[in-house]
């Protein structure tokens, strides 16, 4: 098969490792002055469509994020993984705030049939919002199949051979290109970009366009109520020994 | 039902309660065709806190010892059967246009299945197919259109509301009991599936065998993680699980490291388990980690760092080698 244009879609949230906060007012968690980065699934996604690439299984990574005008800086760090180019989809105010998996599933869509790609690389799931979804739903709009949670993916003619992480190990199944496929964990180990490819990078082009743009219907029936802190757990006790543990587990009827 | 019968509740118009009246949730069974897996129990106790009828799609190569099976669980009211060979599998891409027909055809104001692969594989492409947005793994009900879900590793709680015509969702097995095997009597209906979509294929499956208790539905889960330093070493873990009749977990450390397979990841990305007793061997406590089991009544840590992050959760703390503390351990409860 001729070789494929590979869309890829990244998403700009708080950084994994920070400990995040809940605002006051109960609407959402403090996102101003906090570090944000590219998602890690992304990450991997980008990594895997690079890898296709130079593989010669594609000619031209594309990479998209939907956010406002901070995204671009994600964009930036796929283009120096080694993107071809970007595309940025630009969704402010109260239109981001309510921005989820289905609204951008039909952007993704939308670009895939503009774009006429062959393959749509996502994350299994967004670290912010823990949604799981715009994977399959954006599958879903284009009638293509899945590849959900994939740990491998071979190019194989017209096919994609993928396995996926399931609950009780592994499976394998082989989809029909044009297909969707979402990156777990284990597919991959993301390159770091080098400082001449950053610098590369900043000559890559980003166009920027807008749902509209697309003839998209942004518009959301989902709304969030609340957002509050979980219960916290009461602190508990240091035991000096093994023994000491077993009697206390005992004591409690936990063994 | 919920808030409809607490005080403050009473007082619901009369419009509303002729509405309710005519609910119906449609629970996706999951199994294998051999049997049900435990996490739909969980989801048909979600589906009647909604207070409808509740159907069960069991679709499949082979449905009969599953139909029974449902046909004795207590809320199920009907079950709806397809069998077929394009069914094999669980391909998205065949279940959905079942679904869709089905949905067609009885008009459900609810579709739901546990958040499990199966359920995170099937319930979005359900949902952008009905164009709603799907409301992945809620922990809570607290009207027919009213969920909670954890956002950030389970560092927050957010409550949403749906204003689309049909609820599409994957329920947390954890966070509801499972429903009861016993004194059920749904009737069972064959409904007829739409042609395969044909443009996937299931190759095979390579499944990690164990004796051990199902991890997600375990009473006692012990997880091991980077301090074990070995594959092997894991063998300490599964001495003591085997005493306790524990099912064995690990911290994303431990999978990428090799030492045991992934299904047994437990944190955001992984598995989420709330057991009566969790205890984390060699496991620091990342944020991710603490997403797939803080909620376990008994949080048990041994690990040689006094400053490791699973301490503040943890009800028991042993700073102790755990070379040393869980051979002791194991050799006690042989006592």
């Amino acid at each position: 098969m001729a070789p494929m244009r590979l869309l890829v879609g990244v998403k700009r949230v708080i950084d994994y490792a920070v400990k995040i906060r809940v605002k006051p007012d109960r609407t959402g968690v403090v996102t101003d002055g906090v570090k944000h980065s590219m998602n890690p699934f992304c990450e991997i996604a980008v990594e895997e469509a690079v890898r296709l690439k130079e593989k010669k299984h594609a000619n031209e990574v594309v990479v998209v994020s939907c956010g406002p005008q901070q995204c671009q800086e994600t964009i930036r760090t796929a283009l120096a993984m080694g993107a071809d180019r970007g595309i940025h989809v630009e969704v402010t105010g109260k239109d981001y705030e309510t921005l989820g998996p289905l609204q951008v599933s039909k952007i993704m869509a939308a670009l895939a049939k503009k774009e006429e790609a062959d393959l749509i690389l996502l994350g299994k799931q967004a670290i912010d919002g823990d949604w799981n979804q715009t994977g399959q739903m954006t599958a879903a709009l284009l009638d293509w199949p899945q590849g959900t949670f994939a740990s491998e993916v071979k190019v194989e003619d017209k096919n994609l051979t993928v396995t996926r992480e399931v609950d009780g190990g592994l499976e394998t199944i082989s989809l029909k290109l044009p297909a969707v496929v979402t990156s777990d964990l284990r597919l991959n180990e993301p390159r770091y970009a080098t400082l001449p490819n950053i610098m590369k990078a900043k000559k890559k082009k980003i166009d920027k366009i807008s749902p509209k743009d697309l003839g998209v219907d942004i518009s959301s029936k989902l709304q969030t109520l609340s957002v509050e802190d979980p219960p916290q757990r009461t602190a508990g006790v240091k035991v000096e020994t093994a023994e000491q543990l077993v009697s206390k587990l005992k004591e409690i009827g936990r063994i | 039902m919920f808030g409809l019968l607490s005080p403050a509740g009473r007082r619901i118009p009369a419009a509303i309660c002729y509405l309710q009246r005519f609910q119906s949730t449609l629970v996706l069974a999951e199994h294998n065709n051999e049997k049900l897996t435990p996490i739909t129990l969980n989801a048909i106790t979600a589906a009647k806190q909604l207070g409808g009828d509740v159907c069960c799609l069991v679709a499949g190569t082979n449905c009969s010892k599953v139909v029974e099976e449902v046909s004795k669980v207590q809320g199920v009211k009907k079950i709806l059967v397809a069998e077929n060979d394009t069914f094999k599998g669980f391909l998205a891409e065949e279940l959905t246009p079942l679904v869709l027909a089905t949905h067609k055809q009885f008009k459900f104001t609810h579709i739901c299945a546990g958040a499990s692969a199966f359920g995170k594989n099937l319930i979005p492409r359900i949902a952008a197919k009905l164009d709603v947005a799907a409301i992945s793994d809620i922990t809570e009900i607290k009207a027919p259109d009213t969920f909670v879900r954890t956002i950030y590793a389970g560092n927050a709680l957010c409550t949403v509301k749906s204003g689309d015509e049909v609820k599409v969702f994957s329920v947390r097995g954890t966070s509801f009991e499972a429903a009861s095997v016993n004194g059920g009597d749904a009737s069972s209906e064959k409904v007829s599936s739409p042609s395969g979509a044909g443009v996937s294929e299931w190759v095979g499956q390579s499944l990690t065998k164990s004796d051990r208790p199902e991890l997600t539905s375990a009473n006692i889960v012990i997880s091991g993680g980077r301090g074990l330093k070995s594959g092997e070493n894991f063998k300490l873990l599964y001495d003591l699980a085997d005493k306790l009749h524990a099912a064995v977990g690990a911290s994303r450390a431990a999978v990428d490291a090799g030492f045991v397979p992934n299904d047994l990841q437990v944190g955001q990305t992984g598995k989420i388990v709330a057991p009566e007793l969790y205890i984390a061997v060699g496991i620091s406590g990342a944020i991710q980690h603490l997403a797939g089991m803080k909620d376990s009544k008994t949080i048990v840590a041994i690990n040689k760092d006094p400053e490791a992050p699973i301490f503040q959760v943890a009800d028991y703390g042993l700073v102790a080698d755990l070379f040393k503390a869980v051979p002791e351990m194991t050799a006690l409860l042989e006592k």
